[in-house]
């Protein structure tokens, strides 16, 4: 293993300090845990966003902490779901009376920690209410999960919800559009290369240097297919249609792509994965609103893509356009 | 037989020290299933108990639970520890207030902790999860006036026996399915050292 880090069980803790100590002005820690939250949280009035996972994903959850986005994002150690105590801090943390939002990647352990959380937060008279995201097309079930995974559309669900928060939107509300993205985002990924977790200090799995996988998670759980290295235009074709076939886009309608990198690929390569699923949509007939490309929903070093299509209505849109001041995410 | 704050200290030190003697062979049993922390998130958890139960004294057995629930709940992780915290959360709420458990009060708080449990899991019997080891316990206290240290050993290996045989549908394991059935699900093994312990504690009580 070859990393910059001092201890393998310390870079989580190490990572939020160095966070906090970039971001003193948007963020802060809430003490004795692993939550970041929004400086100026609670904010009166304003329905409170948390979200959080296993760290590894940067810049997820952190980076998404900002006005316009998440109130608070809690971290759990390496590919690890955080404890209900630490996202029930969160939700203490974010509530300004309104309520709070809870956005949960579909794996079974965020899910039960996370709904635990929730439970401890209603009995101390805080309103919760939650939205699962599973947009990864790949596979039904996993090592991880029961049912779809939830990868990189979680990033567009953080945006458009908090946009609904910030605009003054209930916790109804929110949850309804927050619904509605996870019914209309759709994902898949592929890897090159493993990725190392610090405290196992060896890869998680091994690919042949001519071979990739197709649907892998983003926590290197299986996907669907190893096989040989194809190029750019057959990569995003593949998974560009697998996305296509899961989700009706018709003619005329317009969407959100988000080109996204797991960690150790190169930007150039995001675009040139880029210009082919602008062309196969361009193809479709499908009008792309808005593009995203860069690192947004990483598995530590692991090289490998993945993309994201939302189909966007008149609401949709304008709550994606809206401003956002999270480090990780501008409008 | 009754549950006063003592024994009730006294089984929770007895499951950690199975759990900890057990620690490889629960991670073994999670590797082909999940990814194989169990054992060392279990131990890490239980150890965590015993050292806040050393630390504190009670008054009553519901704090003792509580204690339990909330340090499992912050200190095993993963999927287990919300499990694991809610049963004893479920059977600390049942039981407050009471300076000795009777059978029928424990066989009350038992039933709560079966449903929390399945309510948190999204699971029901038969699905080869630790339901399966706490659903026949909490019937067999819940059906018998007398329960004696051997029904509950009995009544917990029979139900070991059986979730060997299921077919995985939830949890992690059901990503193999039928690969699954005669493998062991290692939340019902680390159950089963829990009523294990519970037996000890109870025969030498009842005498």
């Amino acid at each position: 293993m070859k990393k910059i880090i001092n201890d393998p069980d310390q870079v989580v803790q190490d990572m939020v300090n160095g966070y906090i100590a970039a971001y003193p002005e948007k963020v802060r820690l809430i003490p004795n845990t692993l939550v970041l939250a929004r400086k100026e949280a609670p904010i009166k009035g304003k329905v409170g966003l948390v979200s959080g996972g296993g760290s590894g994903h940067e810049p997820a959850h952190a980076g998404y902490v900002g006005k316009g986005m998440l109130d608070a994002a809690v971290a759990g150690e390496v590919f690890t779901s955080p404890t209900p105590d630490q996202v029930l801090e969160a939700i203490k943390a974010v509530d300004g009376g309104e309520g709070v939002f809870l956005i949960i990647k579909n794996y079974t352990g965020d899910v039960l920690n996370f709904e635990m959380a929730a439970e401890m937060a209603e009995a101390e008279g805080i309103q919760v209410e939650k939205v699962i995201v599973n947009d990864d097309v790949a596979v039904e079930d996993s090592s991880f999960t029961t049912g779809r995974r939830g990868i990189a559309g979680t990033v567009l669900v953080h945006k458009i919800a908090g946009a609904k928060a910030e605009s003054g939107g209930s916790l109804k509300e929110i949850k309804q559009v927050a619904d509605k993205v996870v019914a209309n985002v759709r994902s898949m990924g592929m890897a090159l290369t493993s990725c190392t977790v610090p405290a196992a200090g060896k890869p998680s799995f091994t690919l042949k240097e001519d071979e990739m996988e197709i649907g892998i998670g983003i926590h290197g759980e299986p996907g669907i297919e190893r096989k040989p290295i194809t190029s750019a235009d057959e990569i995003a074709t593949e998974l560009t249609n697998r996305i296509l076939e899961d989700i009706e886009i018709s003619k005329g309608n317009n969407i959100a792509v988000m080109i996204n990198g797991l960690g150790a690929t190169p930007e150039m390569e995001l675009y040139i994965v880029n210009e082919k699923v602008q062309g196969i949509l361009h193809d479709n007939g499908i009008h792309v609103y808005r593009t995203f490309v860069g690192e947004y929903m990483t598995s530590l070093e692991m090289a490998g893509i993945s993309i994201t299509l939302l189909k966007l209505d008149d609401e949709l849109k304008t709550l994606l356009d809206a401003g956002s001041e999270a480090p990780a995410f501008r409008s | 037989m009754e549950l006063d704050v003592s024994r009730t200290i006294k089984w929770i030190k007895l499951a950690n020290e199975k759990i900890q003697m057990n620690k490889d062979y629960l991670t073994t049993l999670d590797q082909p299933i999940g990814d194989g922390d169990h054992g060392i998130n279990m131990a890490r958890g239980f150890q965590a108990v015993v050292t806040k139960l050393d630390e504190e004294d009670y008054q009553e057995v519901s704090d003792v639970l509580k204690d339990v629930a909330m340090t499992i709940m912050s200190k095993v992780g993963g999927a287990s520890g919300p499990l694991f915290a809610t049963v004893f959360l479920k059977l600390t709420n049942a039981l407050k207030g009471e300076q000795i458990i009777n059978q029928k009060q424990f066989a009350i708080g038992l039933n709560e902790a079966v449903s929390g449990l399945k309510q948190r899991g999204k699971a029901t019997e038969g699905e080869k999860t630790m339901v399966d080891v706490w659903s026949p316990i909490a019937d067999l206290f819940q059906t018998n006036e007398e329960v004696d240290h051997s029904s509950i050993l009995q009544t917990a290996s029979n139900a070991l026996e059986k979730v060997k045989d299921m077919m995985a549908t939830k949890g992690r394991a059901s990503y193999f399915k039928e690969k699954s059935i005669g493998h062991l699900d290692p939340g019902a093994v680390s159950s089963y050292y829990i009523f294990e312990a519970l037996a000890e504690v109870w025969k030498g009580a009842s005498k």
